[in-house]
């Protein structure tokens, strides 16, 4: 058992240090604030020497589950290998020393690299033109509903509804309640992909678009895409892809030929940007020429061999971010893309697949696989067969701590009941595979033999199963309380 | 392929065991036309080494403020970053972790985002903060849009002062749902009661003001957020956290929300991002504040730890009633201000504070003393003011930055008609040479380089 962790601010001794400034010469000026703006009472930041505090955040840094210790079969999340030559370069002066406001001519480096990103991503998407600025898959979505938005308000008629499957993320709803539409849900259909028959019975000329991922949440390439765009194309609508699962299509299938006029794609993801305990993120929109136009400000040109930023487009939709969007991260993806390179890609996506259905494969005599056909780059199972023996899905999850393996997605997509949605990525070893796979027969032997042990997991980790209702029923969410 | 470990024979042994002869079986449901029958058209994979090499070129081609003196801020500042930072901030188990989704291995990431959550309080002077958002321009969309939802008002109030990039994002971002914008001038950079309080009224959601503001002013608001709250509407505050070792907090003047930019914690330029955008709000509206919350907890054994809460808020609970669609934060970028402000300590804060004002009051009055050259605004600068040069300022800052000075940033950058004038901004790392060479290129420049 570990001990309890302190905080930093339990460290804190009055009087001690951990930074030194640079010196101020002694003829420059004192800082004279006007007394009524004068801070009276400073911030209680903690006060330690430089030791303790590397002390304290590397006892914490060991509290955590990391990519680079260990596997996290997360669907929908795409945990693969971040390569340790991107962070490098990320953290080049020149590149990590530069204003957002030099001018173009000054960073026609860092411009000439957004450039080549842009168009390695067009070429994946099969798109015609890029922002790079979202900051976030969800960003993402929001930036190019405003720009169906601007779009249909050109043509007259702002429309007034987005239709989503039952198995969208939550941020698809969300995007569209935030950029002014309202949600139409469709059921999927027995296969787990989108029932045509309730498509066409929702589709009117109130429909300003769809938003669909593709493979789908369960994990499965829906099969009448060309079909679902073409309806809803006639109608006037737009469609959009949530690129969240690109990891399966990279030189195999492309949005942009199925017919999609925009999809994001989450470079934390796809492009192995590490996720950094939440984020920074970055999603990009990749779109069709006729939504050009209404392209966040700025966007960026190309004359010859000279970059620049054009803020002159009247029909921009604004912009979505300070800046330009996470550069930090736009380095690191291009670095992947170049040491990939096109064939390299496609493995990717190939390799995702064949370790997806080989864990299908191994798991589905024991968990009910959702729809039992060959899947994508992750495959969508149930604890229903558990849940009769007593335990819940959240208990295999729990328990799969005790192993060393983070839990799958658990509880999405919200259709499947006591769902457990595995991806694999392409990163990880057929032994690792067949550990996952082992652990998890074991974990199925155990809620047999055994569910206590289930019901009280984690046994093994810092702390041990938390109370999250009463986290939010007494509220502390700082450590000063006044 | 480094990335990827499966070998031929892997994939050979993995299909026989999924049950096909060949990988394209499991495409089945992908229809022929929707194939890509080519490759890509992206050149080969590449050597770690040649990677290297040529990002480390395009790298090369940029001026950067390791060879260049930096003067340039607007929202981003080229503040020191202690080695600790890089250090702790590059462990893997801080860059290569989830979203703490599961909290039983996730402390260490938890934990870092509740204290992050305490300092954020603490330099703002509110009892509630979020784990981060996007940056500051989002941040601020974020708080607009919370204001709409609070009081039901659709009008938002904000000073000329508020930085026009944030603006713009604000706008873009609430622009869908109906909300309205006036926008209050600031005639000597400051936001005043007599250009504000005519636009405010009952119908206003929000007034917005920065502090300090756009044009590095600190300006005395206690009396704009009273007539404000009259009226019922919220203040939102724009607020540099490093500024706050000096400064009355903005929740001592009365602030209902407060939005940052992170960056100057502990963060490097890089060009715009990734950034972080602060969220600070009072009690009340609590249930309202946007993303992820930390708050503490216990285990079954009764030992301390952390979780994600108040997650019934969020968009993968709530969908398409949820008031936002943020489902990430900016983690790393939180750790590192983390970092940064506990070494700092409120000692370290207040030193970088001063250094950098200091820094700023002495650049403003040797440059007072160039004929052609004035400060546009009078008042208490913090680490920024508005400089105007003789002749246009673009071609100033191509003067200095052929001298190895980043001089500032151009007023016309912003849309600002003001051909003459350059926002120059001092962190404490501008060495006193660096300051006097700026002031003896103005003089050259002022005496004929700028022809």
């Amino acid at each position: 058992m570990q001990r309890e962790t302190e905080l930093i601010f339990e460290r804190s001794r009055p009087g001690r240090v951990g930074f030194q400034s640079p010196p101020t010469p002694d003829e420059m000026p004192q800082c004279e604030i006007p007394p009524r703006l004068s801070r009276a009472a400073a911030p209680r930041l903690p006060e330690a020497a430089e030791n303790t505090v590397v002390r304290h955040y590397v006892d914490l840094s060991t509290r955590n589950h990391h990519i680079d210790r260990d596997f996290y079969p997360l669907g929908s999340c795409t945990m693969k290998y971040n390569p340790k030559i991107n962070d490098e370069l990320a953290a080049l002066p020149g590149f990590s020393g530069l204003s957002p406001w030099q001018p173009a001519p000054t960073v026609q480096g860092a411009l000439e690299l957004l450039g080549e990103l842009s168009d390695s991503l067009l070429e994946i998407t099969g798109m015609d033109n890029i922002t790079l600025q979202p900051a976030a898959g969800a960003q993402g979505e929001f930036t190019a509903l405003l720009m169906f938005r601007a779009y249909h308000m050109m043509n007259g008629n702002v429309r007034k509804r987005i239709i989503i499957p039952d198995s969208a993320h939550g941020t698809n709803p969300a995007s569209i309640v935030l950029s002014g539409y309202a949600v139409t849900q469709l059921p999927s259909d027995s296969n787990g992909l989108m029932d045509m028959d309730a498509l066409k019975r929702a589709l009117d000329d109130d429909v300003a678009g769809l938003m669909i991922t593709n493979p789908n949440t369960l994990g499965l390439f829906e099969t009448n895409i060309s079909r679902i765009i073409d309806l809803v194309h006639d109608v006037g609508g737009l469609v959009y892809m949530d690129g969240a699962n690109l990891n399966a299509l990279m030189g195999i299938s492309r949005p942009g030929d199925m017919g999609f006029d925009a999809c994001h794609m989450n470079l934390h993801k796809t492009f192995s940007t590490p996720h950094g305990g939440g984020g920074p993120g970055s999603g990009p929109v990749a779109i069709k020429a006729k939504l050009a136009k209404f392209l966040p400000v700025p966007v960026l040109e190309k004359k010859g061999n000279v970059f620049s930023w054009d803020w002159n487009r009247p029909d921009s939709i604004g912009s979505v971010h300070t800046y330009y969007g996470n550069f930090g991260m736009h380095v690191r993806a291009l670095a992947y893309i170049r040491s990939l390179g096109g064939n390299g890609l496609r493995a990717i996506s190939e390799n995702a697949i064949i370790n997806a259905n080989y864990l299908r494969k191994k798991l589905s005599p024991t968990y009910q696989i959702y729809i039992d056909k060959p899947c994508m780059h992750e495959a969508v199972f149930s604890g229903n067969n558990q849940k009769s023996k007593g335990v819940r899905t959240t208990d295999i999850a729990k328990r799969l701590l005790d192993y060393g393996f983070h839990p799958p997605t658990v509880y999405f997509p919200l259709i499947v009941p006591e769902c457990l949605m595995i991806e694999p990525t392409e990163s990880e070893t057929k032994e690792t595979l067949d550990e996952f796979a082992e652990v998890m027969l074991k974990i199925d032997k155990e809620a047999s033999e055994s569910p206590d042990v289930l019901k009280q997991a984690p046994h093994t980790t810092p702390v041990r199963r938390l109370d999250e209702a009463g986290a939010a029923r007494n509220l502390k969410i700082k450590y000063f309380n006044d | 392929m480094r990335y990827i470990p499966n070998t031929p024979d892997d994939r050979r042994e993995m299909l026989r065991e999924i049950g096909v002869s060949s990988f394209e079986e499991l495409l089945g449901s992908i229809p022929t036309p929707l194939r890509l029958n080519r490759q890509l058209t992206i050149p080969d994979g590449q050597s770690e080494w040649q990677v290297r090499r040529d990002l480390t070129q395009m790298a090369e081609k940029n001026l950067n403020a390791t060879g260049h003196a930096c003067f340039m801020g607007a929202g981003s500042y080229d503040h020191y970053v202690p080695a600790a930072v890089n250090a702790i901030a590059s462990r893997s188990e801080f860059v290569t972790a989830y979203t703490p989704y599961q909290p039983e291995v996730a402390q260490g990431t938890l934990q870092v985002i509740f204290e992050f959550q305490s300092m954020i309080c603490e330099l703002y002077g509110m009892p509630v903060a979020n784990a981060s958002l996007y940056d500051c321009g989002t941040a601020l969309s974020e708080a607009v849009s919370m204001a709409r939802a609070h009081t039901k008002r659709t009008r938002i109030v904000w000073s000329e002062a508020v930085h026009p990039s944030y603006r713009r994002v604000a706008q873009t971002n609430n622009l869908a749902l109906g909300t309205s914008f006036d926008i209050a001038h600031c005639p000597n950079g400051q936001q005043t009661m007599d250009s504000i309080s005519m636009l405010l009224g009952d119908d206003v959601a929000a007034l917005v003001l920065q502090y300090p503001n756009f044009y590095g002013l600190v300006d005395d608001l206690s009396q704009l957020v009273e007539r404000a709250h009259s009226h019922g509407s919220l203040v939102i505050f724009i607020t540099d956290p490093l500024a706050m070792g000096l400064y009355t907090s903005p929740g001592q003047l009365g602030a209902d929300i407060v939005v940052g930019e992170g960056q100057s914690l502990g963060n490097y330029m890089s060009y715009g991002g990734p950034y972080l955008g602060l969220f600070a709000a009072s009690n009340e509206l609590t249930r309202l504040v946007p993303g992820r919350i930390v708050g503490i907890t216990k285990d079954v054994d009764g030992r301390r730890g952390f979780v994600l809460t108040l997650q019934t808020r969020e968009q993968h609970i709530r969908r398409d009633k949820a008031t936002s669609n943020i489902c990430t934060n900016q983690g790393l970028i939180a750790a590192r201000a983390t970092f940064y402000l506990s070494l700092l300590g409120p000692q370290g804060l207040k030193a970088v504070g001063e250094a950098c004002c200091r820094r700023t009051q002495y650049l403003i009055e040797k440059l007072r003393s160039i004929p052609g050259f004035s400060i546009a605004h009078e008042g208490h600068h913090f680490r920024e003011f508005l400089l105007r040069v003789p002749g246009d300022a673009r071609h100033f800052y191509k003067y200095m930055a052929d001298n190895g000075i980043l001089a500032g940033v151009p007023l016309t950058k912003f849309g600002i008609n003001d051909e003459r004038g350059i926002l120059v901004a001092l962190t404490e790392t501008r060495t006193k040479v660096e300051i006097d060479s700026y002031v003896s290129l103005a003089s050259e420049y002022a005496s004929g380089g700028s022809k």
